[in-house]
């Protein structure tokens, strides 16, 4: 059947143009750039419905990101980027859900959020920009300077053991957790694919340098600056000899050991499991209840309440 | 000392014993306080006893407190059953039911001269020569024992209590065994029959031999009155948040705002809902406003230190305007304070908590009934002035059983679901002359153009700006939506004389001692009146409209008098009217005004 009315909502080609937003106000060189590319490059293959994409992040330099992204989103205060994600992915199944963040704010202070939307497994993407100094207030430590990184706040270098972000993830129930480096742009895009492809809680723990107060810091995986970008090898399930050596993406305590070799380090997916999503179970929880209801509005369940406590 | 004594039941002084005549006594109201330990379900008795008034369209008011500790502790219920208005828990009992020697020692003294101590006396022995009470001693625990057999140990005492007072007031046995299979019956058949066992052997016990009087309560005065919904306050605040269309929330748990959380939890899904314990107070604040900005209006809620942790949070949800619903039950303060008390002093926290101008609503709950109420009143304010709103609740609304007439819910009750119409091009998320009304997620921008809200001063489409002028012109707008809200909220009523010498404020749960004052003192003859505030800030406005015609405004309020001689409220009132006659009546001792207390205050 053909019809000559054409709707005025006919889904536009969502393109890089039409992702652009503000300019960033990163520094120039800064690590986060690749990101931003890297994440316009994914939305610009997988032409997710413009208006359903939401991207919110909490305070720092790359918490900035939901400025240069044209999509719904939101800026928010420091450290509680997942719980806020949470609220959103929970009431709303048909966003895309995507945080941002540094590692003060993902590591430090949103510390314990982090543990705790792995723990419910929330059904949303969380990008990572380590860059293992506080940039935004200009030189201080931050949870994944290395012992010895002199900064304002420890001038005769930094003395706490840092954090391993991907045990800390491992252990907290992180059903996807990968590695990359904001240098390798091919890397990260399909890193931040395949998370966003996994369902449940998913990050992607990128290295991005400060080019103001720690660039060398990731050099020691970069070859353009003499060192070594090495990949997982996932195993391929080919009963060859040489698959016994791959990584199963599956087995915690082997993605355990993987992520304790030496800085900097291997880069791609530690680890993926499928585990019901906190989403996925309250809407089963609600769903059970729902069918004893008889399909009676809330006004008639309210009612019903009422009558009980007469 | 008191002017005037409540109307009570009219005992006899002396012990009864062997007296023949059983003719009821009619009477209007009574107030029975159980004292016993937390462990003994005096709770229950108590609530069995709301249940039922409300079912025989009595007014009723409880009042309890519970030890801070997990299990065991003494712990007090107290039941005030009238057949007219009950406007609080009564400040003496006309009947104490003592379980133990302390629950004697400790509350004797809160027992009416005249009044009947009813006590266990397997473990108590009353002063017999104090010739003010009439002694009623039966031995509760061996007859509860004795009913059940041995294995039931002493549970059960409280529902032979509740049998013996059915007898001793004549309430309706019928309903009183349909409520215990009510309440029993559901999880176990067997229990119910244990429970209605010992309710019998209570009941069937001689109780004329040693109680002159039996008492019955009139007929209330409406006798069309429908069958009333009898719930605390907590979950009145929770059921109000359902009617007013809430479907999500978030929190952690804390006395005395737990009840309302677990409330939510479990009824929420029904509606198609999701309430979310959290792993503290940063991320529930967080999670509620993930909630609302996703387009549906969420709830969040806490008692004072929970409170305290939110307050960032609570600031993004100003600056970005967003809606969003904050229950504070408030408790004893500062720290963890007096957690099982009451205080009202976190108003101030309320209205001003937080870093910079973050205008927000705040409201205070009067009544159990009240509690329903303001939950629909915020969420509408919430979402028409797209605002965070406080709903200032306190520990003895939250357990405090009272009995309401059923709201007219199918009136009442509102729709969620949030607005994703396609936006028109030149949508601003902050226009300067509008009040904002945010495009959540999934709503198409005919432009193009995507929101960003954001907790950095912006402009009115929610870019980050430094601009001085708009910083300023932005302060303006979110502060002149709550100007616009005072002016369309009513003045409340005046409960008394219309002028005269001295006029009560009030706020929250003192509403009904204060009232009950004013009518005490009218009964006297003299002149005095009251209002109640419920909209605390922003405050209606012509509130100097009713000052002017009293000569002296005493504000009471259940916090400090602080530095400078004033309670919160009323540091406010005079900050606003800059009135000296406003004068202030505060109180700390972590329990509410008694009626004479009030009335004293004022005659100062």
């Amino acid at each position: 059947m053909s019809t000559t009315i054409t709707l005025a909502s006919e889904p536009v080609k969502l393109t890089r143009n039409a992702l652009t937003a503000e300019r960033p106000t990163w520094c120039p060189g800064c690590g986060d750039y690749s990101v931003l590319a890297s994440f316009y490059k994914v939305l610009e293959k997988r032409q997710l419905p413009h208006e359903n994409i939401v991207t919110l992040a909490g305070i720092g330099c790359s918490s900035r990101f939901p400025y240069f992204v044209n999509t719904h989103g939101a800026h928010f205060i420091h450290g509680r980027s997942v719980p806020l994600a949470t609220g959103v992915s929970l009431a709303r199944p048909d966003l895309h859900v995507f945080v941002f963040g540094g590692d003060g704010d993902g590591f430090s202070i949103g510390g314990n959020h982090l543990e705790h939307g792995a723990r419910k497994n929330i059904n949303l993407t969380y990008v990572i920009m380590d860059n293992s100094v506080y940039g935004m207030t200009k030189k201080q430590t931050s949870p994944t300077s290395p012992i010895g990184f002199k900064t304002k706040t420890d001038p005769t270098g930094a003395m706490d053991r840092p954090v391993n972000p991907i045990k800390k993830l491992i252990s907290a129930g992180a059903t996807f957790i990968a590695r990359t480096h904001a240098s390798q742009v091919a890397h990260m895009t399909q890193m931040i694919e395949r998370a966003m492809d996994h369902e449940g809680f998913s990050v992607l723990h990128v290295l991005s340098d400060c080019t103001e107060f720690f660039p060398e810091a990731f050099d020691s995986a970069n070859p353009r600056k003499g060192g070594e970008f090495k990949t997982i090898e996932e195993k391929k399930w080919d009963e060859t000899p040489e698959d016994a050596l791959r990584h199963d993406i599956t087995d915690e305590v082997a993605a355990y050991k993987l992520a304790d070799r030496p800085f900097p380090g291997l880069f791609g997916v530690y680890f993926q499991v499928n585990r019901s999503t906190k989403n996925d179970l309250e809407d089963m929880w609600i769903d059970s209840v729902r069918g004893k209801m008889a399909d009676h509005s809330d006004l008639e369940i309210l009612q019903q309440t009422f009558h009980r406590m007469k | 000392m008191t002017t005037l004594q409540i109307t009570s039941p009219s005992v006899q002084t002396s012990p009864a014993a062997g007296r023949a005549d059983l003719r009821p006594q009619n009477i209007r109201d009574a107030v029975i306080r159980l004292a016993g330990d937390s462990q003994d379900g005096i709770q229950s008795i108590g609530g069995f006893l709301a249940r039922l008034a409300g079912r025989s369209a009595q007014d009723v008011m409880t009042y309890m407190t519970i030890p801070a500790t997990i299990s065991g502790g003494a712990s007090i219920f107290q039941v005030r059953i009238g057949s007219g208005e009950v406007l609080s828990a009564g400040d003496e009992a006309d009947f104490l039911v003592a379980f133990y020697q302390h629950s004697y020692d400790n509350h004797i003294g809160s027992l009416k001269e005249g009044g009947v101590l009813l006590y266990d006396s397997d473990h108590v022995q009353p002063d017999m020569d104090d010739k003010r009470f009439v002694y009623v001693g039966i031995a509760i625990t061996s007859l509860t024992i004795e009913a059940l057999g041995g294995t039931a140990k002493t549970k059960g005492k409280n529902i032979f209590v509740l049998g013996l007072l059915a007898a001793i007031f004549d309430f309706d046995v019928e309903k009183l065994k349909t409520l215990i299979r009510e309440r029993f019956g559901k999880k176990n058949a067997a229990l119910a029959d244990t429970a209605l066992i010992a309710f019998q052997s209570g009941y069937a016990y001689p109780v004329e031999n040693v109680l002159a009087n039996r008492y019955h309560f009139e007929p209330t005065t409406d006798q069309n009155k429908l069958a009333q919904i009898t719930m605390d306050g907590n979950q009145a605040l929770a059921f109000g948040l359902i009617a007013a269309g809430v479907r999500y929330g978030a929190a952690y748990p804390i006395t005395p705002w737990t009840s309302v959380m677990e409330t939510l939890r479990a009824e929420l899904p029904k509606y198609g809902g999701i309430f979310v314990q959290t792993e503290d107070e940063l991320a529930a604040v967080s999670m509620a406003i993930g909630f609302s900005y996703s387009g549906n209006l969420a709830v969040t809620g806490s008692s004072g230190p929970g409170i305290s942790l939110k307050t960032e949070a609570i600031g993004w949800a100003s600056m970005a305007e967003i809606p969003l619903i904050i229950v504070n039950v408030q408790r004893g303060g500062p720290s963890t304070g007096l957690p099982t008390n009451v205080e009202q002093s976190d108003l101030c926290q309320a209205i001003f908590g937080g870093h910079g101008d973050s205008p927000r609503v705040v409201l205070a709950a009067s009544t159990v009934e009240d509690c329903f109420y303001v939950a629909l009143e915020a969420a509408r304010i919430a979402r028409k002035y797209s605002t965070p709103v406080f709903i200032l609740s306190d520990s003895s609304l939250s357990t405090r059983i009272e009995a309401f007439d059923e709201p007219d819910l199918k009136g009442l009750i509102q729709d969620p679901k949030p607005d994703l119409s396609p936006r028109p091009a030149g949508f601003k998320p902050y226009p300067l002359d509008k009040i904002t009304q945010h495009a959540p997620p999934g709503s198409p921008m005919i432009d193009g153009k995507y929101p960003v809200l954001t907790g950095l001063e912006h402009d009115e489409t929610g870019h980050p700006t430094g601009s001085a002028t708009l910083h300023a012109n932005m302060t303006v707008k979110r502060r002149k939506k709550l100007q616009q809200l005072a002016a369309e909220l009513p003045l409340p009523e005046v409960y008394g004389d219309a002028e005269g010498d001295t006029l009560l404020v009030g706020w929250g749960s003192t509403y009904g001692p204060i009232r009950e004052a004013v009518n005490r003192v009218r009964q006297e003859g003299k002149k005095l009146s009251a209002i109640h505030l419920r909209n605390l800030h922003p405050l209606p406005n012509g509130l100097d409209t009713i000052f002017a015609r009293f000569r002296r405004i005493i504000v009471a309020e259940l916090n400090d008098q602080g530095l400078y001689g004033f309670g919160q409220l009323a540091t406010i009132l005079r900050a606003r009217y800059c009135e000296p006659k406003i004068q202030s009546l505060t109180k700390t001792n972590g329990l509410s005004f008694l009626v004479k207390e009030i009335i004293e205050g004022i005659s100062k």
